[in-house]
């Protein structure tokens, strides 16, 4: 069975944690055990579903989820794990770390208050991402009497954000839910017959995950692996972008020296073909001499060979950046000093644009910026190639990871 | 023509984490306590780095309350493999009087196994310390990264994490930390179950269905080890056919009753049971919040 990886987004109040809980109680996947103990905190009061992902004392203290929490669960046919990540503002470096790994985000908003400003700026991210499936759950319909008009005012008012942030090819789907009392969650809703869209689960286990833009074959390579003995040497790492055969001509960065691929092999066993994901240990016909950082690709399809770059940086520490300080990048596994020279503008995250107001950038800001590295790095464009177009940045001094930033043209 | 469209995302995932461990420490361990989830780890370590050698010895620490078929099991995999494994004993601790041992009716060395494995993260100068914890198995667990810094006393500090973004892992440290390193975070008991069916690998017989000699205390199944798991007199000792979800310390692991006796049987056990995988440890009732206090005073 596949794994899908979620993330949620929703304010504190849209009641994102009980919908959580629900898809858990209505799959069966809280365990007794766990249910006792739900049970014990809930009191005499109706089970609170929200418990079953607010499990760390500080959260008990605040009454809030403050980190991203990973909550398994499954279906018949798949099994998921949510990124479940916070909804109130102070934490959007969270949310974007949930969202990083996901193929689908769920948007959680009340009927009671509609889209929010939080809303937005997890809608924002999720575009920011590139993240393409997109399921906006109208939660807590049993309060309005399972009402069509309240579904569609709703849907009305998210759309009217629509037009400033979907992009192309981005699929949004809306479900009228009540996680309370469990209607269209995972089981289909009797006071609702109006709406003729699957359910919550339905919608997750029929979607087909495919990623968009281009296919092109990355190949970072992780470790060299020797065999003196054997005389062998093969190159260790995780194929990105798209598939590489046996046979196949590639090129070598940053020496664009040519060769064939001569082997693909995982532990003893000999493939013709990698896809895409896998983590392979790659042979050339020719002892190219290459390290960990180089890259291999397909000859003719060359990253781009950066040594400045503008970028779309979120900052995610409390030390707010610095125009003119050292950095480490790091994109995919390849460390460079860099050093951001501009702030060129900052985003806001209802879609437009302000001018940088000083040289810094602060906790869960996001800005345009130019960097300029002591090295080079192959990438590509998020938007154009999202597995190849990320990097972070880390502090020296304190080793934190410090930023996100996103590749964007040269 | 083959394709390794066969492998699974999963163990995708570990393979790369293993190689960036190796590739970002220059002293990396693996934790290996002989249960299911670090056998799993050696096999993705021998898969990442083949057809060189494990790069990295493994670290047991033991309380010597294991099962007997536990040490058998890990000696025998240690030389089939020619792996370099380096034992420290909770024992010795207790002898240096560092920490004290437990008595009573809940006696355990599961809580003295911390100061033995920081003494042994200091005595090797580890920097990073690759273990078998799921995110799935448990509250405290599910909020942990794939590399967790830790400071120099051990601890962890659930407020400070370092955020990760897509797959790039950030293990720069400074001279005195280290960090622990989760390859199969996002495993569930299942997906181990499935590998190990997957790839014919051999674990612990006490994993499958066996008749022992157990007694019920607080509705749960323990081993009977006298000298070792304290039992009071009227707790009735019977044969019964268990096997065992985890394998820890004898004193905190307790068995359930089980006709799976092989990894399909396990699978199907799993599919229809109700109770999760840490329902069986001991240490983990004793307080709501059992894992996680012990995880910030540097527990593995």
């Amino acid at each position: 069975m596949d794994t899908l990886k979620i993330s949620t987004g929703g304010s504190v109040d849209a009641g994102k944690s009980t919908l959580i809980g629900r898809l858990l109680w209505d799959t069966d996947s809280i365990t007794d055990d766990r249910v006792a103990a739900i049970k014990k905190a809930s009191g005499e009061n109706q089970l609170d579903l929200s418990l079953a992902t607010d499990g760390l004392l500080i959260e008990r203290e605040r009454g809030i989820t403050i980190d991203v929490a990973h909550v398994f669960f499954g279906s018949a046919f798949r099994n998921y794990i949510i990124a479940d990540t916070p909804g109130h503002f102070e934490y959007t470096r969270n949310m974007i770390t949930g969202a990083s790994t996901s193929q689908v985000s769920i948007l959680v908003i009340g009927a009671d208050v509609g889209t929010e400003a939080q809303t937005e700026r997890h809608f924002f991210i999720n575009n920011l991402l590139r993240i393409k499936d997109v399921v906006v759950v109208v939660n807590k319909m049993d309060l309005f009497d399972f009402s069509e008009e309240v579904f569609e005012n709703m849907k009305r008012s998210f759309k009217s954000m629509l037009d400033r942030g979907e992009f192309e090819e981005q699929r949004i789907t809306f479900i009228p839910v009540s996680a309370l009392c469990g209607d269209n969650v995972v089981h289909r809703s009797d006071s609702m017959s109006w709406y003729k869209g699957p359910t919550l689960l339905s919608y997750l286990d029929e979607l087909s995950v495919d990623t968009f833009g281009l296919s092109k074959a990355r190949f970072p390579i992780q470790c060299v692996v020797q065999d003196p003995e054997a005389d062998f040497i093969g190159y260790a790492g995780k194929l990105l972008g798209a598939d590489l055969s046996v046979g196949c001509e590639i090129e070598v960065l940053p020496s664009l020296k040519r060769s064939r691929v001569k082997g693909i092999q995982v532990y003893e066993k000999h493939y013709g073909r990698a896809v895409k994901g896998s983590s392979i240990l790659l042979t050339l016909e020719d002892d190219l001499k290459l390290e960990r950082g180089d890259m291999i690709v397909k000859a003719g399809e060359s990253p781009l060979v950066m040594t400045t770059l503008v970028g779309v940086l979120t900052w995610m520490s409390s030390t707010s950046l610095k125009t003119g300080v050292v950095y480490d990048l790091q994109h995919g596994i390849r460390r460079v000093k860099a050093r951001v020279d501009d702030i060129i503008n900052k985003l806001n995250p209802d879609f437009s644009q302000k001018s940088a107001d000083d040289d810094a950038l602060n906790m869960n800001e996001i800005g345009r910026v130019r960097i300029s590295l002591d090295g080079q790095i192959f990438a590509d464009p998020f938007e154009e190639l999202t597995v190849n177009g990320s990097f972070i940045l880390i502090d020296p001094n304190s080793n934190d990871t410090v930023a996100v930033g996103l590749i964007n043209g040269l | 023509m083959s394709s390794t469209a066969e492998i699974g995302t999963l163990e995708n995932e570990a393979i790369y984490i293993l190689r960036e461990t190796v590739a970002q420490f220059s002293r990396p361990v693996l934790l290996f306590s002989g249960g299911k989830d670090s056998i799993t780890l050696v096999r993705l370590a021998q898969k990442a780095f083949y057809p060189s050698k494990i790069p990295f010895p493994l670290l047991h620490i033991d309380t010597g309350h294991n099962f007997p078929e536990t040490i058998k099991f890990r000696d025998r995999l240690v030389e089939e493999l020619g792996l370099q494994l380096i034992v420290r004993d909770v024992q010795s601790t207790i002898d240096a009087g560092t920490v004290e041992e437990e008595v009573g009716l809940y006696a355990s060395r599961n809580m003295l196994q911390t100061k033995t494995l920081l003494d042994a993260i200091e005595e090797f100068k580890f920097d990073a310390c690759i273990g078998g914890a799921r995110r799935d198995e448990e509250k405290a667990r599910s909020k942990e990264r794939i590399f967790s810094v830790r400071d120099i006393s051990g601890k962890w500090d659930e407020k400070s994490q370092r955020p990760e973004l897509f797959d790039m892992l950030n293990g720069k440290i400074e001279a005195g930390q280290n960090v622990r390193v989760f390859p199969i975070s996002n495993w569930t008991e299942s997906d181990v179950w499935s590998f190990i069916g997957k790839e014919h690998i051999e674990v612990p017989s006490l994993y499958f269905a066996h008749k022992r000699l157990v007694f019920i205390r607080d509705q749960m199944i323990l081993p009977v080890n006298d000298g070792v798991v304290f039992r009071e007199e009227y707790e009735r000792v019977e044969e019964r056919v268990v096997r065992f979800r985890t394998i820890g310390d004898m004193t905190c692991t307790a068995a359930i009753l089980s006709e799976a006796i092989d990894v399909d049987s396990v699978l199907e056990e799993l599919r229809n049971v109700s109770t999760s995988e840490r329902a069986s440890r001991i240490d983990d009732k004793r307080r709501l919040h059992g894992l996680e206090e012990r995880k910030r005073s540097g527990y593995f």
